[in-house]
């Protein structure tokens, strides 16, 4: 292996039951590098991953790892480890009931004379971990009693720890707010200067460009090149991983943004609250109107958009739905009423994995029918081919069991499920959150389409270019308060930024 | 740093201590006359309810993992009657046979832990088989009651009292009655606390506690789940053959019918001592509490006379009741609070 070159992944082959997974696809990392592993969903980069850990098993190619003479082959996860290669998942993987030492250090844990746990040393050494970091917690507390940023943290800090050679970030930032990316970044780039091979999976281009030396792009599987980040802008990189052209991106902006403020106002929202969540606010949306909910993580967006929806209870206030007033005390309240909410948490609030792409998307329907009447076969025939086709849903069929559709395809028949129901008013929370950018682009444009139909809209996203893209106005949460709105004339990139930000006036 | 930290865990396991306690009390309060403010009453519960002790340290640990394992209950009848069958027919000294049994025990869990683990089959499936298998191999070892009787090694085990020094009450014909305990009870107590200990400060224990929490993180940390599964079914049945010892210490008999439902009667105490059947959260020392409680009621029962003994089920499953909603409000504030 080259001098320098600390991981060499070199024409790996896997098949899962009638696709290929990976054809060939490469990687190679430096010591002392991070190297972005960039491409749509079911390019294969978690696949590679999973080869890589030992999770899948993979046909033809080999591995090299700096240390190792011939190519490795990692049993599983443990057998990786004790590799030094470390990955953190998407999903926080770590054990709620246990606590934060325990979780730095199971599995390994520091042990007495007799050969039992040393809880006295774990805990120091998980202390002193938490402070070389700068994370502020009490160790031995459960780790359930923290934030989920807070426990990605931990989890990264866990393999941090592990004198990893290799650190593999597998969409570690999809829950994270600006502050704790940039803490993050300082980890990272520490690592990098101890001279460990950093692999960053993500979505987000600015963070590729933030921390980055390299990136490997993948598409269908295969190796589409391996760059330096100079010799790729950003156009060139989304080229890269689409096939296709940025037009595409940038076009979005001329169909967003018509006028609304003259349509009739749709829905009042005054005074409305929920203890501990989001405190008392007021909220107009007009009819064909995009209202995006804008703020840090935590600060109270979702909640906001749950309370008008019912799934919290209103404890104050009045809402106005067409001039009337209304009284939601529940979801089905709120779905006879001609709403729809897609939730963020789409594995745990959204999708039922084990039904098909029909039963998935008739759900709404039916809830709001009443279970009793049942919809004929032929008519959830015809609503789901429709969605299919008009969503461009990338489903093998109608009867696909949703688990085994990409993360995209699953964010479209949610999308999909409220659409059946013909909703006067839909909240879109996170509906692009970790997917890939073409179903990013048809989601918006959608999104748009749907507004120019008359239905009124609330979108909340952590990418404020993206809310720049859709939205009319823009409302601002701060800790729980919504602190104000910004109308279009302000809505640039700085100006929500500093409305987020908020209180300084530092010239 | 703080010794005690109190979290909805500890507080569910101060909740079941506090109610033993007042259980306890109030049964001394009215049923002074009948003798339930000695100190023997009290040990009385531990001697009848050791074998039960030692089942339900193990389930609690199965339960600590998420899985469940019903067949503990067969399992102890099965120990009796190869107990009475092997030192009344097969003319076995009674050490060998405890030996034999407690290999049996280990064998029993390799193989639901082997298909529950590797086979990735339903622990609760898994162990109704063995639950059907052991009760009708009680059967067919003998389908008669066995009495033991002729071996002087487990006749005098059975019949050691342990004195205690203190706490003794004189009887109406005026005779001193010192308080005592049974082998069982220190073999029951020092399970418990090697259970304890092992869940505390084995690597093997935070396992199942991690296994309970996630078993996908688990694995994705570098555990072995699948040997973590095996191990604590194997442990469950382990305990059980030690318990089905206890249980035959306390019966000298072995019946096909004997120890029926004691598999639930260990899944309620772990319940009521603050186990999730979700797994993950627990501890051995409540699920101790647990059958002290179970065994208080039934001694409340009967020390009241008039009831039929069936009043106990009854109070146990407004109990299991209580708890489960109890531990469903805990959850409900934990995720309020966050």
């Amino acid at each position: 292996m080259e001098a320098g070159v600390v991981l060499k992944m070199q024409g790996i082959c896997m098949t899962f039951p009638g696709v290929k997974a990976l054809d060939n696809a490469s990687l190679t990392l430096k010591k002392g590098e991070i190297r972005a592993l960039m491409g749509e969903n079911g390019a294969g980069k978690s696949t590679l991953i999973k080869c890589l850990t030992g999770v899948n098993k993979f046909e033809a190619g080999e591995i090299y790892l700096d240390g190792f003479d011939g190519p490795i082959v990692n049993k599983d996860t443990m057998d990786a480890q004790s590799k030094g290669i470390a990955t953190v998942y998407q999903e926080v993987n770590l054990c709620p009931n246990l606590s934060v030492a325990e979780n730095l250090y199971i599995g390994r844990e520091p042990l007495t004379k007799l050969g039992t746990v040393n809880r006295k040393m774990m805990n120091k050494k998980a202390a002193d971990l938490m402070r070389e970091l700068e994370l502020d917690l009490d160790v031995t507390k459960n780790l359930e009693e923290y934030s989920l940023a807070l426990q990605q943290m931990i989890a990264i800090a866990r393999a941090v720890d592990m004198d990893s050679k290799v650190l593999i970030l597998d969409e570690p930032t999809s829950s994270l707010d600006d502050r704790e990316v940039e803490k993050l970044f300082q980890m990272m780039r520490r690592l990098k200067n101890k001279g460990v091979g950093i692999i960053f999976v993500t979505h987000f281009l600015e963070q590729v460009y933030a921390v980055c030396d390299g990136i490997t792009v993948l598409r269908n599987g295969q190796l589409v090149g391996e760059y330096e980040i100079a010799e790729l802008p950003r156009v060139k990189l989304v080229a890269a991983m689409m096939g296709k052209d940025f037009d595409d991106l940038a076009s979005i902006k001329k169909e967003g943004g018509s006028d609304r403020s003259n349509a009739p106002v749709y829905l009042e929202a005054s005074g409305m609250s929920h203890a501990g969540t989001i405190r008392p606010f007021d909220l107009n949306i007009r009819k064909g109107e995009v209202v995006g909910l804008t703020g840090l993580l935590g600060s109270g967006r979702s909640e906001l958009a749950r309370v008008i929806y019912g799934a919290d209870r209103n404890q104050t206030g009045s809402l106005k739905v067409n001039g009337k007033e209304v009284k939601i005390k529940n979801p089905i309240d709120a779905m006879n009423l001609g709403m729809g909410l897609l939730p963020d948490d789409r594995k745990a609030e959204g999708i039922i994995a084990d039904l098909s792409v029909r039963e998935n998307i008739i759900l709404a329907v039916q809830a709001k029918l009443g279970i009793m009447k049942r919809i004929p076969m032929a008519k959830q025939i015809e609503i789901t081919d429709k969605f299919i086709d008009l969503l461009q849903i990338k489903t093998a069929s109608r009867e696909t069991l949703v688990k085994q559709l990409s993360g995209g395809n699953q964010q479209k028949v949610i999308l999909a499920r409220w659409l059946a129901t013909n909703p006067d008013f839909l909240i879109l929370d996170e509906p692009t959150r970790g997917i890939d950018i073409g179903t990013k682009t048809e989601i918006q444009k959608l999104v748009l389409q749907l507004a120019d139909e008359g239905k009124s809209l609330i979108f909340i996203s952590s990418e404020i270019e993206e809310m720049l893209r859709t939205c009319n106005r823009m409302a601002v949460l701060r800790d729980g308060v919504k602190v104000g709105e910004i109308d279009e004339n302000d809505m640039t990139q700085m100006g929500v930024m500093k409305a987020i930000a908020g209180g300084e006036h530092d010239e | 740093m703080k010794k005690l930290k109190i979290n909805s865990n500890t507080l569910l396991l101060l909740i079941t201590i506090v109610l033993f306690i007042v259980m306890y009390a109030a049964g001394c309060i009215v049923y002074a006359s009948k003798g339930f403010t000695h100190l023997q009453t009290f040990l009385n519960i531990l001697i009848n309810n050791a074998g039960l002790i030692c089942v339900a340290s193990g389930t609690t640990c199965v339960m600590l993992t998420g899985g469940i394992d019903i067949s503990v209950g067969s399992v102890v009848a099965m120990d009796c009657m190869i107990m009475a069958v092997g030192i009344e027919r097969w003319g076995w000294s009674s050490p060998v046979l405890m030996l034999f049994i407690l290999a049996i025990g280990l064998v029993f869990g390799l193989v639901q832990g082997f298909c529950i683990a590797y086979l990735d089959i339903q622990p609760f499936i898994v162990t109704m088989a063995g639950l059907f298998f052991a009760r009708g191999m009680t059967a067919v070892i003998c389908k008669d009651q066995v009495s033991i009787v002729s071996d002087k090694i487990f006749t005098a085990l059975a019949g050691y009292k342990i004195e205690l020094p203190f706490g003794g009450y004189v009887n109406k014909k005026g005779t001193m009655l010192m308080p005592y305990l049974r082998i069982t009870v220190i073999v029951a107590l020092l399970v418990v606390l090697a259970i304890f200990l092992m869940l505390k400060y084995t690597r093997f224990g935070r396992s199942i506690y991690a296994v309970g929490g996630n078993q996908q993180s688990a694995t994705l940390m570098g555990l072995d789940v699948k040997k973590t599964r095996l191990k604590v079914h194997m442990l469950a049945s382990f305990l059980a053959s030690i318990g089905g010892i206890c249980y035959c210490l306390n019966t000298m008999a072995g019946t096909t019918q004997q120890a029926t439902g004691l598999e639930m009667d260990a899944i309620s105490s772990a319940v009521i001592g603050g186990t999730l059947l979700t797994g993950g959260v627990g501890n051995v020392l409540g699920t101790l509490i647990g059958v002290m409680i179970n065994g208080t009621i039934s001694t409340l029962v009967k020390s009241n006379g008039k009831l039929i003994s069936s009043w106990s089920n009854i109070i146990t499953a407004i109990l299991l009741c209580f708890f489960i909603v109890l531990q469903s409000i805990f959850a409900r504030i934990k995720e309020a609070s966050k």
